[in-house]
C-alpha cells in the first residue's frame, strides 16, 4: 500500500473528519446534541459510551447513511453534510464495518469483496481483491459464501470489503462485540494494526470501556447525545474531568467528605490531594480499589473482610470500615489467606480524585 | 387468498439523502390509486336522497343485514372449529398419515367459494347421483319418499363455505401451537396439568389471538363472495348490492349497501388487527422449542386420520374429482370450444396485466417505506393495502362510479374540443377491471415487498451505499437479488386471485368479454351445466399452485425449528 489516499491527506492541513455542532434528533428525542470534534489524518479514534448515547448515530452520520439535523460534517475540509449541501454517501470515500458485519448473504467472500471495486476494470479489481484477502488471511475462504463462516472468519471478510476500495476513512460499529472473549483481543489486535498500515484514519464504535482505552490513540466519551471528554487514553483514565468519566472506566469507591485547610476530610480521616485534581465544590472523595493495599499489620486504616470474589489472577475483596456506610473495595494481585478476618490497610495517595 | 404475512414494524428512521423524496411522492400517487374509490363510493351514497336511505332500511337492509350476520355466525363458528381441531390433531398428535394431512388441510384453499357451491349444487341434486345411493341403499324408490336437506339454505351455505375457508384458522392457529407451545406445555406439566387437559387450559387460550386472526380473513373471504350464496339462494348484502347495480342500475343504491357493508369490514379488520396486537405480544418469547408430538394407539390413530381427512375430502377432493370428472365427459363430448379458449385468454390476459400494475405500485409503496421510513410513508403503505378487506363488489362499485365520472368528463371535454365522442373510454376497455383488481390485491404485492425487503437487514444498505453504490445500484446489486422469492411469491400470490376474482370481474367487464369465473357465474345462475366445469377445473388446477407454495413455507418453517432446538 504505497499510494492511498490517507497519505496525501496527511500533507493537508485539514482534518480527516470534522464535526460543527451536529444534532440529530429522532422525534422527541434528541440522539445527538451540538458534536463537535476534529479528527486528524491518520488517527485512530475509539467512540465510547453506553448504548443510547449517539455513538452510532455519529457514526453513520460520518458515512451519510444518516443525515444531521443541525451543524455541519466536513470530510477532508470539505463539507458533506450541512444545511446546503448533502453528499451521499456512495461519494464519500468512507468504508464501514458494520456491528453484524453485512456480508451480502447471495454472494461469495470473493463477490462481496469486489462490491465496492465496481468501477475498476475487472482484472485491476480482482487483483486489489485477492491482495487484500490474503493480508486478511481469508484467500482461502474466497468462494465460500457468508452464512458458512464462522464469526471471526466473518469479521475479517467485513473488514476486508471496507479497505478495499482505499477508504481515507474507516469506520467500525462495535466490530469485536460480536466474537467471544478469547478471539476478541487477537482480532482487534490484528485488526488494528492492519488499519494502521493503511493509514486510513479510523473511528472505532465501542461501548467496552477497555476497548475504548487500549485501540484509539484518542478516546471521546459520550453521554446522552454531547461529548463528555475526549483525550488520550491515559489521561482520560487518569485525569477525568467528571464523575461519570471517572466511573465509567473504573469502578470506584466513593467516600463522602469536604475541604476543611486544605485537607479533604473524610470518616476516614482527611488527604491531601495533589493541585491538579482539587475541586472547590468536591463532594466525594474517589477511591481506585487498586489503590488500597491490604497487608496483615501494616497501614493506617483497618476493615473487617465481609465480602471475597475470587476472579482467577485477582481478588475483589469487599472491606468493613468503621464510619463509612458501603463496603470498600479493593482488587489484590496477590491472594489473601483464607483464614483472613480483620486487616489493615493503606490507600496509595497518587491515584486519589475528588468530585 | 389471504395469506401474507405482513412485517410488524419498520426499521429504525434513517433518512439515506435527498433521493427519497421522489419515492415518497410516487408512493402517495400509488396510494391515491387505492384510496380514490373508497372516496367515490362515500359521494355517491351521498347524492342519494333521503328517501333512498329510508327505502335501504325499511327494504333491502332487514333481509340482506340479518342473513349476512347470520352467514358471518355459523361460518365464524365452524371455521373455528374445524380450523383449531385440525391444526391441534396434527400438531399435537402423532399417527400415520399426518404429515400427508399437514399439507392436504391446505388444499379446500384452492376451491373459491362459488366453485364449491356450483360442485355441490350438482354432486347432491335430489337425482343425482349421491342422493341415490343413499335412496338405494335406504331402500327408497323416489325423490319423494326421501331426500337430504336441500343445499339451498342457509345451512347448506354455511356448511359449504365452513369446509373451503376453515384453512383460514387452520394455517395461524397452527403455526401459534408449532412455534410457541413447546416450551409452554412442558411449563404446564411439570405444574401438574395433564397432557389432554393441556388443549383447554394451555393451547386453545394461547392460539385465541391466531384463531380470531383466521375467523376475521374467513369471514372477509365470506362477505367477499357473491356466486355461492346466490346460487345457493342466500341474499347477503354483498348479492344486494350486485343485483341493485345489475337489475335496477341504481348506483346510489348500490354504493349506499356497500357503505354498510364497509362498516362490518371495518368491525373485522378491527378484530383482525386487535388479535395480531395480541399475537405479537404473546410470540415475544425468544427461544421456542417445537411442540413433540404424542404418538397415539393405531385404533385411536385411524380414528384421528378419519376425523382430520374428513375437511380434505369435502372441501378439496369431492368437488376436484366431480370437476375432473365433469370436465372430461364435456372434452370428449365436444373439445375445447372456441369460447372456452376465448375465455382462457381474456382471464390470462385481465390476470397478467393486473398482476404487473399491482405488483409495480405495491413496490412502489413498500420501497418508498423502507427508503424513506418515517410516519408518511407509514401511512401511505396502510392505506394502499386498506382493499384487501373489502369486498370486490364493493370496490367494483366504488371504481365504477370513479371510472365513469371520468368517462363523462373525457367524453365531454372530446366533444367539446374536437366533435368527437370517446365514449365509454375506461369502462369499455376492461381498464376498470384492472383498477378493481390492484385495489383489492396491493395489499398482497405490497406486503410481499414488504416482507421482502424487511428480511433484508438495513446495514445491508449502508453497506452497498459506503460501497459506491448508488440508491438504484443497491436495489439492482442487493434488494432484487435478495428479495427475488418473495417478490415472485407475491405475483404468484396476486396472479391467482386474479383468476379467481369473480365480484369485481363480473361487475366491471366490458360487454361480452368472458373469463373463466363470469363463465361459471353465468352458467350457474342459468341452471345449465354445460362447459362451466372446464372453466372451473381450470380455475381450481391455477389455484393449486399458492396452496403448494404455502405448504412449504410451512414445511420450511417446522424444518428451522427442529434445527432450532436442543438436540
Amino acid at each position: 500500500m504505497n499510494s492511498n489516499p490517507g497519505d496525501a491527506m496527511r500533507m493537508s492541513p485539514a482534518p480527516a473528519i470534522r464535526l460543527e455542532g451536529v444534532g440529530r434528533t429522532f422525534g422527541v428525542n434528541a440522539a445527538l446534541r451540538g458534536i463537535s470534534l476534529e479528527i486528524a489524518s491518520g488517527e485512530i479514534v475509539s467512540l465510547v459510551g453506553h448504548s443510547g448515547c449517539g455513538k452510532s448515530t455519529l457514526l453513520r452520520i460520518i458515512a451519510g447513511v444518516e443525515t444531521v439535523d443541525t451543524g455541519s460534517v466536513f470530510l477532508a475540509g470539505q463539507v458533506v453534510d450541512g444545511s446546503s449541501r448533502f453528499v451521499e454517501p456512495e461519494r464519500r470515500g468512507v468504508g464501514f464495518v458494520f456491528q453484524d458485519y453485512a456480508l451480502f448473504p447471495h454472494l461469495s467472500i470473493c463477490d462481496n469483496i469486489l462490491f465496492g471495486l465496481k468501477s475498476r476494470p475487472r482484472r485491476e479489481a480482482l487483483a486489489t481483491a485477492c491482495d487484500i484477502m490474503e493480508r486478511v488471511g481469508i484467500l482461502h475462504l474466497k468462494d465460500r459464501f457468508p452464512h458458512t463462516l464462522s464469526g471471526g472468519e466473518q469479521q475479517r471478510v467485513a473488514l476486508a470489503r471496507a479497505i478495499a476500495p482505499k477508504p481515507s476513512v474507516v469506520l467500525l460499529d462495535e466490530p469485536f462485540s460480536n466474537l467471544d472473549q478469547g478471539m476478541r483481543d487477537r482480532v482487534r489486535a490484528e485488526m488494528l494494526s492492519l488499519l494502521r498500515t493503511t493509514g486510513a484514519t479510523v473511528v472505532i464504535v465501542t461501548h467496552d470501556s477497555e476497548e475504548a482505552l487500549s485501540s484509539g490513540d484518542r478516546v471521546v466519551l459520550m453521554r446522552a447525545g454531547e461529548v463528555a471528554q475526549i483525550g488520550t487514553p491515559r489521561d482520560i483514565y487518569f485525569r477525568p474531568e467528571s464523575a461519570y468519566v471517572a466511573e465509567f472506566f473504573c469502578a470506584f469507591n466513593t467516600i463522602p467528605g469536604f475541604w476543611q485547610n486544605g485537607c479533604f476530610e473524610t470518616a476516614i480521616g482527611g488527604f491531601a490531594l495533589p493541585h491538579a485534581v482539587r475541586r472547590a465544590d468536591a463532594r466525594r472523595l474517589y477511591v481506585r480499589p487498586q489503590a488500597i493495599r491490604i497487608s496483615p499489620n501494616l497501614g493506617e486504616y483497618s476493615g473487617r473482610i465481609e465480602e471475597r470474589i475470587f476472579l482467577g489472577a485477582c481478588e475483589k475483596v469487599g472491606l468493613r470500615v468503621e464510619g463509612l456506610e458501603e463496603l470498600l473495595v479493593a482488587v489484590l494481585d496477590e491472594p489473601l489467606p483464607d483464614s483472613a478476618d480483620t486487616v489493615r490497610f493503606s490507600i496509595a495517595p497518587d491515584s486519589l480524585l475528588v468530585f | 387468498m389471504r395469506f401474507h404475512s405482513r412485517a410488524t414494524g419498520l426499521p429504525a428512521a434513517s433518512r439515506t439523502g435527498r433521493s427519497g423524496k421522489a419515492w415518497l411522492l410516487a408512493a402517495l400517487l400509488a396510494g391515491l390509486v387505492v384510496v380514490v374509490p373508497v372516496y367515490g363510493l362515500l359521494l355517491e351514497a351521498m347524492k342519494g336522497s333521503a328517501g333512498l336511505w329510508a327505502h335501504l332500511f325499511s327494504t333491502i337492509l332487514p333481509v340482506a343485514l340479518v342473513d349476512t350476520l347470520i352467514l358471518l355466525a355459523g361460518v365464524g363458528c365452524l371455521v373455528a372449529l374445524i380450523g383449531t381441531t385440525t391444526a391441534w390433531m396434527v400438531t399435537a398428535y402423532d399417527f400415520p398419515g399426518r404429515r400427508l394431512l399437514e399439507w392436504a388441510l391446505l388444499l379446500p384453499l384452492a376451491v373459491p367459494t362459488y366453485i364449491i357451491a356450483y360442485a355441490y349444487l350438482d354432486i347432491l341434486h335430489p337425482i343425482g347421483s349421491v342422493q341415490g345411493a343413499i335412496r338405494w341403499v335406504l331402500g327408497y324408490e323416489s325423490p319423494r319418499q326421501f331426500r337430504l336437506p336441500d343445499i339451498r339454505s342457509m345451512t347448506g351455505c354455511i356448511v359449504l363455505f365452513g369446509f373451503v375457508l376453515y384453512p383460514y384458522v387452520y394455517i395461524p392457529t397452527r403455526a401459534m401451537f408449532l412455534t410457541q407451545s413447546g416450551n409452554l406445555v412442558d411449563a404446564a406439566r411439570t405444574l401438574g396439568v395433564s397432557r389432554r387437559a393441556i388443549f383447554w387450559h394451555v393451547a386453545l387460550p394461547m392460539a385465541r389471538p391466531a384463531v380470531a386472526i383466521g375467523v376475521a380473513l374467513a369471514l372477509m373471504e365470506t362477505l367477499n363472495d357473491v356466486g355461492a350464496a346466490e346460487f345457493l339462494g342466500v341474499r347477503t348484502m354483498t348479492v344486494s348490492i350486485y343485483t341493485t347495480w345489475i337489475t335496477r342500475t341504481d348506483l346510489p343504491g348500490a354504493a349506499q349497501i356497500a357503505l354498510a357493508l364497509l362498516l362490518i369490514v371495518v368491525a373485522l379488520v378491527g378484530l383482525e388487527r386487535r388479535a395480531r396486537r395480541r399475537q405479537r405480544y404473546m410470540t415475544d418469547a425468544r427461544r421456542s422449542r417445537k411442540f413433540l408430538a404424542t404418538r397415539v394407539a393405531p385404533l385411536r390413530g385411524m380414528l384421528f386420520f378419519a376425523v382430520g381427512i374428513m375437511p380434505v375430502l369435502l372441501g378439496f377432493v369431492a368437488p376436484f374429482l366431480y370437476l375432473a370428472d365433469e370436465a372430461w365427459k364435456r372434452y370428449q363430448f365436444a373439445g375445447l370450444s372456441p369460447r372456452i379458449q376465448d375465455e382462457a385468454v381474456n382471464t390470462i390476459v385481465i390476470a397478467t396485466v393486473a398482476t404487473v400494475v399491482t405488483m409495480l405500485l405495491g413496490f412502489v409503496v413498500a420501497y418508498a417505506a423502507r427508503i424513506r421510513p418515517g410516519i408518511q410513508s407509514t401511512v401511505i403503505l396502510r392505506l394502499s393495502v386498506m382493499g384487501y378487506a373489502a369486498p370486490g363488489t364493493v370496490v367494483a362499485i366504488g371504481v365504477l362510479i370513479v371510472l365513469a365520472g371520468f368517462d363523462r368528463f373525457i367524453d365531454q371535454a372530446a366533444l367539446d374540443w374536437f366533435g368527437v365522442s370517446t365514449g365509454l373510454l375506461f369502462m369499455g376497455s376492461g381498464a376498470a377491471i384492472i383498477y378493481a383488481l390492484t385495489v383489492r390485491f396491493m395489499a398482497i404485492s405490497a406486503g410481499g415487498v414488504e416482507v421482502g425487503l424487511s428480511r433484508i437487514s438495513l446495514s445491508l444498505d449502508h453497506a452497498s451505499r459506503t460501497l459506491g453504490q448508488s440508491s438504484a445500484g443497491t436495489f439492482r446489486h442487493v434488494h432484487l437479488p435478495l428479495s427475488k422469492t418473495a417478490l415472485s411469491a407475491a405475483a404468484l400470490l396476486v396472479f391467482v386471485d386474479c383468476v379467481k376474482e369473480l365480484p369485481a370481474t363480473l361487475l366491471l367487464r366490458p360487454l361480452n368479454v368472458e373469463t373463466f369465473a363470469t363463465h361459471l357465474y353465468g352458467e350457474a345462475a342459468r341452471g345449465t351445466y354445460e362447459e362451466a366445469s372446464i372453466a372451473a377445473l381450470a380455475i381450481v388446477a391455477v389455484s393449486v399452485l399458492p396452496v403448494i407454495l404455502l405448504s412449504r413455507v410451512g414445511r420450511n418453517q417446522a424444518r428451522s425449528l427442529d434445527e432450532a432446538s436442543p438436540r
